[in-house]
């Protein structure tokens, strides 16, 4: 493929210059080694370096680079410029206080990541050389462990719109289920204890928007839906 | 106030398995109810009131407005805490549905015993 001139639409913020956020109309000539995104959006900070946004590893590993991509929440680094219509509209991550253009204040989704204590409690003294499993136990971690916490799912829930405050969101969710279903862990009661409340679980009402969007092809929906089902089974 | 947001209510599964629960009997009490109405004879007032006779088929009507009710519960309820911020206003609303609701239940009871 030749050289190709791709439009855009984004979202300008800087709070230092600007009132008020406005949408910049802007075109970026591509080479034909730019395949994603990403690409491009790095040859237009090279034409104007006032343009933020977060990126790092551009290989959909670290996720920085999670933006609101034509509506939809995505990675830079893994969509295909040529599957995206234009002008590709740019904005950051819904529902976020915005730091400046495309950047975001992720203070909030780490708080919950955080609150439902993203780690392996295991009282016993570790053994020798590691805590096992058998595959079948490790088998129930396949798509819970591979989360990269690019927010991309929570932004797009509109429970965590509403109560990012008290609702822990489709990741958080996710990866509490990653820790309920390890079976080295044994806090799971505690982990429950912690998730049983109207707002913190219960906003989910599985309208599956994450699922939509996860750009590493993850369930939280399916793993929210297990939480409850652990819930009713120590319940009932 | 202090700007630190408690949580942690110790509640929820009941609400959520009470919301399937209800959602359940009422789509089995329409089916029952549908064939019920078609099965009447004519349709005069008498076999419609000649139906709620039955103390089983009253019973079973009055449980679907339970169900309905209690749903609509955590359902508005629910819209109160995703909408309403402020904790008193919240409260107020909680307070006003649920009377309401609970109003409803003794007029359908009434109604129905009445037919």
């Amino acid at each position: 493929m030749t050289k190709r001139t791709v439009q855009f639409k984004i979202y300008r913020y800087d709070p230092d210059k600007d009132e008020k956020p406005y949408m910049q109309d802007i075109s970026v000539e591509l080479e034909a080694s730019d395949k994603k995104l990403l690409d491009a959006l790095v040859r237009l900070r090279a034409k104007d370096d006032s343009m933020s946004f977060r990126r790092s590893c551009r290989e959909g590993v670290c996720g920085s680079d999670a933006m609101n991509i034509n509506g939809k929440n995505g990675l830079a680094c893994l969509t295909d410029i040529d599957s995206l219509q234009q002008p590709i509209t740019l904005r950051p991550l819904p529902g976020l206080p915005v730091i400046r253009d495309l950047i975001v204040d992720m203070t909030q989704f780490f708080k919950q990541y955080h609150s439902i204590k993203p780690y392996l409690v295991n009282n016993d003294p570790p053994p020798e050389r590691e805590r096992l499993q058998t595959p079948e136990d490790r088998e129930e971690l396949n798509g819970l462990y591979e989360c990269i916490l690019c927010a991309c799912c929570s932004t797009s829930c509109p429970s965590f719109w509403w109560n990012p405050d008290k609702f822990v969101g489709p990741a958080g969710l996710l990866a509490a289920y990653r820790f309920l279903a390890d079976t080295r862990d044994q806090d799971t009661n505690a982990r429950l204890d912690n998730l049983e409340d109207p707002y913190r679980l219960f906003r989910c009402h599985s309208i599956m928007n994450c699922v939509d969007v996860c750009p590493k092809g993850l369930n939280p929906t399916r793993a929210i839906g297990k939480i409850k089902d652990m819930m009713v089974r120590r319940a009932i | 106030m202090v700007n630190r947001q408690p949580v942690g209510a110790h509640y929820g599964l009941k609400d959520w398995i009470a919301q399937r629960a209800t959602a359940v009997y009422m789509a089995l009490f329409t089916v029952l109810f549908a064939v019920c109405v078609v099965a009447l004879p004519d349709f005069s007032y008498a076999s419609w009131s000649g139906l709620f006779k039955s103390g089983v088929f009253r019973f079973l009507s009055f449980l679907f407005f339970l169900s309905l009710f209690y749903h609509a519960w955590i359902g508005v309820r629910d819209i109160w805490m995703d909408y309403v911020k402020p904790t008193g206003v919240r409260l107020a609303l909680h307070l006003v549905t649920l009377f309401l609701l609970v109003g409803y239940a003794g007029w359908a009871a009434q109604i129905l015993w009445r037919l």
